[in-house]
């Protein structure tokens, strides 16, 4: 029963460890946790798993897996109260919907399919990947009724049985961080600017020989800072829309920079740059953070990266109120001057294959506002980017042709 | 092995998946990696744990400038080619210069002591698998000397982390992870009724209310932590706010004494802005 556990957790992408599994065996022995559930699973996470981005992914296979064992405990009911699924339902359903479960064959059956439905869930969600809202045609989905939802208010209404990885706390901390991003930070290692700053607390060997000299012999110490890596980088990331096709490889990049540099702010943006962004994708629409606060608040030091594949209509870029998701009174171009003018050092990595930037015409805008500095979000990009960093940029697109800085 | 079982104090709450990792980390001799928000007490744990267990506790900060190497012991070179050049006695033998470092202190300890070693992240990648070894067969050498030290009882090691930098696998697999979470509002209350006994109930309330909303604030540059709404409580209980004054602040949006919570001007400047944007929708 462990032994499963374990190759699932791996399944999920999860690295557990064989030392990490034998010591949660000896712990067992050691009666470290008792016979209940609970205590089990804070000991096996705690033994685990080493980073609480990945407490929601292990809170996921614990339940699916510990499913139908639980009973073994006597702790819990499983059964989603019924009752509670219909005030749920009707709070959430239009007028509309509820006509079309009239015609479904009434309310008892469609919870009935809801309930199948969350069991395929959590089948599905066995192999590791996300539970995610059944789809546009689904009688359940288009109101934005979440089946995870249902199930966790479902334990709710129960409150003693609420179990804790069922109550998937940890959600909003998981990054998907994607392994193999070695290669990855190799490239981005390039970037590593060395500069003396801090305590001096290495011996300045020939300062010491020199002064040692000129003391007459008599030793005197010569001490200075040790080299750090103080490159500073801000990145923004495209999200949603067709960037969806480039998750994977943006994951691995972001992971891979959050592993390297010490400095490293992060923002998200959708299609283009506006006058503001956001640092929370599920609340992008309520935390949304001026543009011209994140260029006050870090300095011109930092390098700016910037992620997205710029495929869009070109209103998008050159028009007031272009902008797919709210109107905005300046058009996208003007901000990215802005940006670029704050930090002259930036590039874009355009995760678009290289062949096809020709043929779309805002890449093509966004090539020339950037003064040429876009790359292709590949290992042979990324090193080029990183040339590329070192120049600044001449921000004189709006004006006219630009010409490259020497 | 030890049969020792932590479960918080009357000073200090502690969840009970916290305590899980603790007593796990206790039972089977391997160190317990905390990580948490700044101020949620990461640090207090591990004096809890040695107060609670009446155990020693050694103490080891470490900084951006710390090896692993100061640990264990310093051989203070510098010192012997000045003594020498000064004609003193002592530099013929080489056990004079060399300094005990934290980890050697608690090796030697009489009693199983407990070690911590805070803020982990802040020193150098290597670090801690610069200390693999040590943390594993409780043993190192002093090359100097020749002398191998020992642990005479194993520490319970009690780690933290900021999450600065993320930590080498090696490292981690040792450890028994734990995540402090930011308490909700009933631990919190818990937390607040553990240093301040018979807290006026309302005053209570009212202050939680105002803290959670600051917290909810987007954009701030550092949330304020429990460390900060006990200090802040201190200040209101000194100061003899009323409750009321609390209530109102949500309107203003601004609360009383905010120095206490918000530690720079950038996010007082964002509150007041707020603030002043409230005032004007409100009219």
């Amino acid at each position: 029963m462990l032994a499963e556990f374990f190759f699932l957790l791996r399944k999920a992408g999860l690295r557990v460890s064989i030392t990490e599994y034998l010591t949660l065996l000896e712990a067992l022995r050691a009666r470290v946790a008792s016979v209940s559930v609970d205590e089990f699973y804070f000991l096996a996470r705690a033994t685990l798993i080493k980073d609480e981005a990945l407490f929601d992914r292990f809170d996921q296979v614990f339940a699916a897996h510990f499913k139908g064992i639980e009973q073994l405990f006597q702790a819990f009911s499983a059964e989603v109260p019924q009752d509670w699924l219909q005030r749920q339902a009707e709070l959430l359903l239009s007028e509309e919907e509820r006509q079309k479960i009239e015609s479904m064959g009434g309310f008892e059956a469609l919870m009935e399919a809801l309930q199948q439905r969350l069991r395929e869930q959590d089948d599905q969600h066995h192999g590791g990947n996300k539970w995610i809202g059944t789809g546009g045609t689904s009688p359940f989905g288009h109101s934005g009724f979440n089946p995870e939802g249902v199930r966790i208010g479902g334990k709710g209404g129960n409150r003693r049985a609420v179990k804790v990885w069922e109550k998937r706390e940890y959600r909003n901390l998981d990054d998907s961080v994607q392994i193999g991003t070695r290669n990855i930070k190799l490239a981005l290692r390039r970037l590593r600017r060395f500069a003396r700053e801090g305590a001096a607390d290495q011996l300045d060997l020939p300062g010491t020989i020199e002064s040692t000299a000129r003391n007459a012999g008599l030793l005197d110490i010569r001490m200075q800072p040790e080299r750090h890596n103080a490159v500073k980088v801000l990145l923004f990331l495209d999200v949603g829309g067709s960037m969806d096709d480039h998750v994977r490889v943006c994951e691995e990049m972001f992971s891979a920079a959050r592993a390297e540099f010490k400095h490293l702010e992060y923002y998200y943006f959708h299609n283009f740059i506006y006058e503001s962004v956001w640092k929370d994708n599920r609340r992008r629409h309520a935390q949304r953070i001026p543009l011209t606060e994140v260029m006050r608040k870090y300095g011109p030091d930092y390098r700016l990266i910037l992620v997205g594949d710029a495929t869009m209509s070109p209103y998008e870029i050159s028009y007031p109120g272009g902008s797919v998701e709210h109107w905005n009174d300046e058009p996208g171009q003007v901000w990215l001057n802005r940006l670029l003018r704050a930090y002259p050092h930036a590039v874009w990595l355009n995760p678009e294959p290289e062949q096809r930037w020709g043929y779309t015409p805002s890449i093509q805008m966004t090539r020339e506002l950037m003064d040429e500095r876009m790359y292709p979000l590949t290992l042979r990009g990324l090193d080029e980017s990183i040339q590329g960093l070192r120049r600044p940029v001449a921000v004189t697109a709006l004006a006219g042709a630009p010409e490259p800085a020497p | 092995m030890s049969s020792a079982r932590f479960a918080g104090t009357e000073r200090y709450v502690a969840t009970e998946d916290l305590m899980m990792a603790v007593n796990a980390g206790i039972t089977l001799g391997r160190p317990v990696l905390v990580k948490g928000e700044p101020g949620t007490g990461k640090t207090q744990l591990a004096e809890e744990v040695a107060r609670s267990l009446e155990r020693p506790l050694f103490e080891w900060h470490i900084k951006s400038t710390t090896k692993a190497q100061q640990g264990l012991y310093e051989y203070d070179a510098v010192a012997r080619l000045r003594d020498s050049q000064l004609g003193d006695d002592r530099v013929k033998d080489i056990g004079n210069y060399i300094r005990k470092g934290r980890v050697w202190e608690a090796f030697t300890s009489e009693v199983q002591p407990v070690l911590l070693i805070d803020e982990i992240d802040k020193a150098d990648i290597e670090f801690p698998n610069d200390l693999l070894r040590e943390l594993d067969q409780m043993e190192f050498t002093v090359y100097e000397t020749g002398e191998t030290v020992r642990a005479r009882h194993r520490p319970i090691i009690i780690i933290t982390s900021n999450n600065e930098k993320e930590l080498p696998d090696a490292f981690l697999r040792r450890c028994f992870f734990h995540y402090i979470r930011f308490p909700d509002a009933e631990t919190m209350q818990s937390i607040v009724e553990v240093h301040y006994p018979g807290l006026k109930q309302e005053l209570l309330r009212e202050a939680l209310n105002a803290f959670y909303q600051v917290r909810e604030v987007p954009g701030l540059k550092k949330k304020p932590s429990t460390s900060e709404l006990l200090d802040w409580l201190k200040l209101l209980l000194a100061e003899d706010i009323p409750p009321e004054a609390l209530r109102a602040s949500d309107k203003r949006a601004i609360p009383p004494l905010h120095g206490a919570l918000l530690k720079n001007e950038q996010d007082v400047h964002l509150f007041e802005q707020l603030a002043f944007m409230h005032r004007r929708n409100a009219r």
